[in-house]
């Protein structure tokens, strides 16, 4: 299971905050729903499963994008690479 | 209940630094249709990719361009650069405004022919002209226009078997502030070469020197520059006029004006800085008009301009393929266009449009073609929207080289297609298939 850092800020207006950093992000739509997902400790099928319904996308074309912008998160360093582990 | 639209998800740092201080958009709007045609449904009858020429900007952009030059000088002649767009329909077009023809090769010139140009309307340049060529344009009584002094020997030595008195020109290549000085072409007006193949033309009296050609460069920003070479073009027809009593019928500035697109490195955007077509004629025809030329019996000036009339008209649809992270955690999207089919890409920061209405975000991008070669990179980096596989994209201004200079590498090359005044789509140029590549080849029999 994955987890962003507990002290990481998110704005409904798509902004994202990392007071270790000072770094602050903009994000989409489709982003800021996974990320509060994130934070409420659902799992990747979970995820998966709620986007899927909610949007035209299937399941294989999400978990790409999805991984995708997993990979960003740890760009940023805005995953709990920890409590991954 | 309906589902929602996906787009994939995105997540930018913010960087703190200056704004933009050009107030660029910061979302891309989307090209969704061409005169009118939905893009979408281009691709799905004619394939992805896929070239797109409107014969309406060609003709809207030759009028902006005639009228420029012709309200300012009194006898304007346009020549169509074969080489920058040679596709059949295409010259037509320009044919059908009043243009010449201005070829570079045998090829080119059959070409002319072909298209229904009067011999005499075939203005043939070029280093490599074939002495079938010549015989063939002196036949014709088309202009050629000298490149060295071998070509000028050969021509003689052809009009010795013919009956024909050969209509030439010769090319000057010349100093006129920018660099790089185009000096490979043509015989140089500092150095007194020019002087010399001119009075060698008209001592030799087997020729008629009937024009002055130059063409000072490609792209050429500054239209100074045109000025500086018609002035010098007007001084040598003013010599010759004093000193052999001549009067030169034309005199040609070739090309070189350029598109709006953005030359790569290029600080400023190419829509913010290209000369418009009145800044280039007001040029050329003030040095003519202000010459010590008898304004009673004026050259006709004649244009060689391709690029800014043929780039605008053209666009080159295409598809993602996909999307990957590199190493560094940028984003690279993969289309169906390769610089095989974009050639202009090595010049130009092409501007790259979604198909599609798209969010405001955008996200540094690399956009690579499909070739399996590092070198097939169409964009190194543009604020590009967030397109997934499949979805369709424009680019704009491609009309230029790019159906000429094209390569058939590892795949064939799309159709081509015109969207005519009528709004009616016609192929121009059909897809290629295996059938055309393999009956050029010849399998020898050891090998069968």
């Amino acid at each position: 299971m994955m987890q962003i850092k507990k002290n990481i800020a998110l704005s409904n207006t798509g902004f994202v905050f990392n007071p270790t950093t000072g770094d602050s992000y903009t994000i989409n739509q489709v982003g800021q729903e996974i990320l509060g997902y994130l934070s409420d400790n659902k799992t990747v099928e979970e995820i998966t499963s709620l986007m899927t319904t909610t949007y035209d996308i299937d399941q294989a074309s999400f978990e790409k994008y999805f991984f995708d912008f997993i990979s960003m998160l740890r760009q940023f360093e805005l995953l709990d690479e920890n409590y991954e582990n | 209940m309906e589902k929602k639209l996906f787009e994939r998800p995105f997540i930018k740092k913010l960087q703190a630094g200056m704004p933009s201080k050009f107030g660029m958009k910061s979302q891309a709007e989307p090209i969704t249709h061409i005169d009118n045609v939905p893009v979408p449904e281009l691709l799905a009858e004619h394939g992805s990719p896929l070239y797109v020429i409107s014969e309406q900007t060609i003709r809207e952009k030759y009028k902006q361009a005639r009228q420029a030059f012709t309200t300012r000088y009194p006898k304007v002649q346009f020549a169509w650069s074969y080489k920058t767009n040679y596709l059949d329909a295409v010259c037509r077009i320009f044919h059908q405004e009043g243009s010449w023809a201005e070829v570079v090769s045998g090829f080119e010139y059959d070409k002319a022919l072909q298209n229904g140009v009067k011999g005499s309307q075939i203005i043939f340049n070029g280093p490599d002209k074939t002495d079938d060529d010549l015989k063939k344009a002196i036949e014709n009584d088309s202009l050629i226009h000298i490149d060295h002094f071998d070509e000028m020997y050969s021509i003689i030595a052809i009009s010795e078997n013919s009956g024909k008195r050969p209509k030439v020109a010769i090319r000057v290549n010349m100093d006129t502030g920018v660099y790089p000085m185009w000096d490979r072409f043509g015989f140089n007006y500092e150095n007194g070469d020019a002087w010399d193949a001119i009075n060698r033309i008209m001592i030799n009296k087997k020729l008629d020197l009937v024009g002055l050609h130059t063409h000072i460069g490609t792209y050429m920003l500054a239209s100074n520059a045109y000025k500086v070479a018609a002035g010098k073009m007007a001084d040598l027809a003013f010599g010759i006029e004093r000193k052999y009593g001549v009067n030169i019928k034309y005199i040609d500035v070739g090309g070189g004006f350029a598109s709006r697109n953005t030359l790569k490195g290029a600080y400023y955007p190419g829509s913010d800085t290209v000369p418009s077509f009145e800044e280039y004629a007001e040029a050329i025809s003030s040095a003519i008009l202000n010459s010590e030329l008898n304004p009673r019996n004026l050259p006709t000036l004649i244009l060689e301009t391709g690029r800014a009339l043929v780039d605008d008209a053209g666009w080159l649809l295409g598809t993602v393929i996909a999307n990957k992270r590199l190493s560094n955690g940028n984003r690279a999207t993969i289309v169906d266009v390769g610089i095989n089919l974009l050639f202009t890409s090595f010049w130009y920061e092409h501007e790259v449009y979604p198909a599609a209405p798209v969010s405001e975000h955008m996200e540094e991008t690399t956009i690579y073609g499909p070739l399996c070669m590092n070198i097939d990179v169409l964009r190194e980096a543009i604020a590009f929207p967030l397109l997934k596989k499949g979805d369709q994209f424009v680019i704009k201004r491609i009309g230029a080289y790019n159906m000429t200079q094209w390569m058939q590498f590892i795949t064939l090359r799309p159709n081509v297609v015109l969207i005519g005044l009528d709004g009616k789509v016609h192929v121009i140029r059909k897809k290629e298939n295996m059938e055309l590549i393999r009956q050029q080849e010849v399998v020898p029999d050891h090998l069968k």
